[in-house]
């Protein structure tokens, strides 16, 4: 089968990052399949779950549902990038604190899109956490522990 | 009991039991580095792909693969030719039990193709792109047969039989013919006529369920590599690898010692990775190809061919007193098995009025097979069904007799010694405790609302015991690497280093736990049951006193005293008293440094079966909302309450109670499978099979009681089953007082509602239209 593969040259958590990628290939496939950045996992392939959640250009995106040749000299921001070193970014120290994980699948996307929001809000009330994050599934924790740590590191992050 | 319960929770008198740690896995779980079942690439790797049925049933006249074989890239094409046909044989999966002539079957077709999405070939590529290709040149001659969806038209006389030759197991005689009904259960004690007799009030109601999924947000998959030799290697998402080692064995005739299994971080899993599905197909297809092959499922294939839970329809009688005493019970119910037998019917009919203390009872279930994918455990499999429907009745009964419905729950509670339908009588539970805390909470009397409810109900799940291994390996630091054989599905290894960290006395940070495969540790039934704090648990406790054991037997051999005289006592060895003689104490770190010297390696170990796990009472307390123009309910406010045992990590039991309620809330009015009249699912995906999202819920509040078991050395019962079973009876109740109408049929989602709401408001002519 000969396919023509399109190069494609991006910033991903801060390292310019060149890929070959087939015209069907999705963002998520690329950071996966090709790139080894698995911390963002594929839970539905259609939008609908967020487990994939990165960020492109500073807005929350499904890598599901861009397309890999899209990314051309834009910056994505995955998982893999949201620690700084050894120290963890406040939304991952509070999930931790707050057991905001029970299997983990759907954390990834969680502190992705939670990072997005803080980005842009860094004072949400609950409700506007629980209407931004309501493209995210969890079906371990009832959200509960995962919207108090969200306030919280929002709270934190304030303070510092 | 209530006292222990006190002295229980208020008393901490541990260092690591029953505190809120940080899990050891977390750091890898919060920054992506965890690996889960699709996240390994192996070198060489291919991918493998299903070809699944698109017809409901249906005979297979011929499937010929030879044109997909012949694509270029393709390197194995299998069909049930590769997978080994086995006879009728039972065995466990969590509390359900699964027969090998099935599991061979749903795993790859046969005869017949049984349901929509039933697998029948499988291709493995050198891309998804070419397996996906080679699927649509898979040649299938189909004999179309009549097909049936709902449990009671498959219970017809001349319903279309899915298995020629099955005659109902549990009747005596035997039935002739053969039928869609697998089995008949039933359990009884007293004498139903006379409790209904005693009674001033009956209430009789029909209830209707559909199959919901358990709705884990990974999707199946594996990556399996059979080497030349026969040595196979499986990684794979599970809740039990020891498990998927036996299932896969035995369908491929392999030796079981020739195959290793790891697990790798499980995306969830409520009960619906149990089993296997694409773990032998992998297999297979690597034994041809003589590649490593990975499979991933995609959400539609989840939701089409993995195990939903059982649709129902329940008929529930029960009979009261003017002063609330609960004289007589009476159920029935017909559970959805799916395509093969093997509804949790039966552990239903065991639940459904297990939160009562009645003197006559009965309980009479059926197992049906329908065109649906098989039924899979599902969080407290067979007991959210059968108890929603009780529970409702119980709050009807309560209404009738103007008695608050926790109160007469209170007066008929199971407590100890409570003689149960399915057998023994109660050891210590905690019902009352939860009855009582339910009343006292604020929550119980914040004022409500027009178009607002507020409904309670109980719930009761046994849990299980069952293998588990444990080892222990001490370093030369003295800190401790923990191998146990649960796959950890919502924060296990937290609360088993805990327990490991308290008896061996060494700070939490010192032990390590890692889930070992199944070639590294003694055969460890699956998580499933709320066995793993439970059962692994104990392992876990006895691994640790085995190695103190030892490291007393070293000190003593060094203070050359008897072992009697070395007490362990917080991480150090000591002499029993000053007549031991004078020592320093010594540390693990101390005794691990020099293990060399005084006999080698130090290892505690623990195999057990574990026996005595603690059933788990619940009490959850809901108020809704009802908008009277669109139907939609709103869950204004939870409170869950649950008896833990013991609440090795109160966070994850929390979460537990919290996840657990909202699953409920999603099965109580949003979650169901839709079918066509043409047998095919009409929403396998997350748009319209809509699980409740952060927006649909409030905070879920927890009061955690604790009544130890007393089989367990901190009292641990399992927590992860019960909290699902309360929510739709309470949503149910609250919705009633919210709106007098009551709601038979789940989900209770808003075009029902609205519908409903509409009826009761239009003129009695046009009502009975």
């Amino acid at each position: 089968m000969s396919k023509t593969k399109s190069h494609v040259a991006t910033n991903v958590n801060g390292n310019a990052v060149e890929f070959l990628c087939e015209p069907q290939q999705t963002l998520l496939d690329v950071l996966r399949d090709e790139l080894d950045l698995t911390g963002s996992k594929e839970g539905c392939s259609s939008g609908d779950c967020g487990a994939c959640s990165v960020i492109l250009d500073g807005r929350l995106v499904c890598a599901c549902l861009v397309l890999a040749v899209e990314t051309n000299g834009h910056r994505i921001e995955t998982i893999e990038g949201m620690a700084e070193g050894d120290s963890l970014h406040p939304l991952q120290q509070k999930f931790l604190e707050h057991s905001a994980l029970q299997c983990g699948i759907c954390t990834p996307g969680f502190l992705i899109a939670a990072k997005a929001l803080l980005d842009i809000d860094p004072d949400p009330t609950e409700t506007q956490v629980r209407y931004w994050l309501a493209g995210n599934l969890c079906r371990c924790t009832g959200y509960d522990k995962i919207v108090r740590a969200v306030l919280d590191a929002a709270a934190e992050m304030r303070a510092n | 009991m209530a006292d222990n319960a006190k002295s229980a929770s208020q008393s901490n008198v541990h260092k690591w039991v029953g505190t809120r740690q940080v899990r050891p896995d977390g750091v890898d779980k919060v920054t992506g580095r965890a690996s889960f079942g699709a996240d390994l690439h192996a070198p060489n790797m291919l991918f493998g792909k299903v070809l699944r049925s698109p017809h409901p049933h249906a005979r297979i006249v011929f499937i010929d693969t030879s044109k997909a074989e012949a694509l270029e890239g393709v390197k194995a094409v299998v069909t049930k030719d590769d997978i080994c046909d086995l006879p009728s044989e039972m065995v466990p999966a969590g509390e359900m039990m699964v027969n090998y002539r099935d599991i061979t079957r749903n795993v790859m077709a046969r005869e017949k193709v049984l349901y929509e999405g039933h697998a029948l070939a499988a291709v493995a590529a050198t891309s998804e792109s070419i397996a996906r290709k080679a699927l649509s040149l898979i040649e299938v001659e189909y004999e179309l047969l009549p097909h049936v969806i709902d449990v009671m038209d498959a219970m017809k006389a001349d319903a279309p039989l899915l298995h020629e030759d099955m005659i109902t197991a549990g009747v005596e005689p035997a039935p002739e013919k053969p039928s869609n009904v697998a089995k008949r259960v039933e359990f009884s004690q007293g004498d139903l006529e006379a409790g209904f007799a005693e009674a001033d009030v009956i209430v009789e109601r029909e209830f209707y369920t559909h199959p919901v999924h358990q709705g884990y947000i990974e999707p199946h998959a594996c990556l399996a590599n059979v080497a030349k030799d026969g040595k196979a290697e499986l990684w794979c998402t599970t809740q039990g690898h020891f498990v998927v080692r036996g299932h896969c064995a035995k369908l491929l005739g392999m030796d079981i010692s020739k195959l290793r299994v790891t697990a790798s971080e499980i995306g969830g899993g409520f009960g619906g990775k149990t089993v296997v599905y694409l773990e032998p197909v992998a297999l297979a297809l690597s034994r041809k190809s003589g590649q490593p092959v990975k499979m991933v499922m995609t959400r539609e294939e989840v939701f089409r061919a993995t195990g939903p839970t059982s649709g129902a329809h329940l008929k529930i009688k029960m009979g009261v007193t003017k002063d609330g005493r609960i004289t007589a019970a009476d159920g029935l119910f017909h559970y959805q098995a799916g395509a093969f037998p093997g509804s949790p019917v039966q552990l239903g009919c065991m639940c459904a009025f297990a939160p009562y203390d009645l003197e006559h009872v009965r309980t009479v279930g059926y197992d049906v097979v329908v065109n649906r994918p098989k039924v899979a455990a599902y969080r407290a499999p067979g007991a959210p069904i059968a108890e929603y429907g009780a529970e409702c009745v119980v709050d009807e009964l309560a209404k009738k007799i103007g008695m608050d419905p926790l109160d007469l729950r209170l007066k008929n509670a199971a407590k100890e010694g409570t003689q149960t339908v399915y057998g023994p009588k109660l050891g210590p539970v905690g019902l009352v405790e939860c009855l009582e805390a339910a009343k006292a909470h604020p929550h119980y009397k914040a004022p409500l609302g027009e178009n607002q409810g507020r409904g309670v109900a109980s719930g009761f799940w046994f849990n299980i015991g069952g293998e588990s291994c444990a080892t222990l390996n001490l370093s030369e630091d003295g800190s401790a690497h923990l191998v146990i054989g649960t796959p950890d599905i919502g924060g296990s290894r937290a609360s088993l280093c805990q327990m490991a960290a308290e008896e061996l006395g060494i700070h939490l940070d010192q032990v390590h736990p890692i889930i070992g495969d199944t070639a590294s540790l003694g055969y460890t039934f699956l998580t499933g049951g709320s066995r793993a704090t439970f059962a692994t648990g104990m392992a876990v406790i006895e691994a640790a006193r085995d190695v103190i054991d030892k490291m007393r037997e070293r000190v003593a051999k060094t203070w050359d005293i008897p072992v009697d005289a070395v007490v362990w006592e917080h991480g150090y060895a000591r002499p029993a008293s000053s007549n031991a003689g004078a020592f320093e104490p010594l540390s693990m770190a101390e005794i691990a440094a020099m293990a060399n010297k005084t006999g080698g390696p130090l290892v505690g170990h623990a195999a057990i079966n574990a026996q005595g796990a603690g059933p788990s009472f619940g009490v959850h307390i809901v108020d809704v909302d009802v908008d009277t123009d669109t139907g939609h309910v709103k869950i204004l406010r939870y409170t869950a309450i649950q008896d833990a045992g013991k609440a090795i990590h109160p966070c994850f039991v929390e979460g537990q109670m919290q996840g657990g309620a909202v699953q409920g809330i999603g099965w109580a009015l949003n979650e169901e499978y839709i079918y066509g009249n043409d047998g095919r699912l009409q929403n396998p995906g997350f748009l319209d099979y809509r699980i409740p999202v952060c927006s649909d819920v409030p905070m879920i509040d927890t009061v955690i009681v604790e009544v130890p078991n007393p089989t367990h050395r901190y009292g641990v019962r399992g927590v992860g089953e019960t909290p699902i079973i309360p929510p739709m009876a309470a949503i149910a109740n609250a919705i009633e007082q919210a709106t007098g109408i009551r709601f038979n049929e789940l989900p209770m989602s808003p075009p029902k509602v609205l519908a409903a709401i509409e009826a009761s408001k239009a003129p009695v002519a046009d009502a009975a239209e």
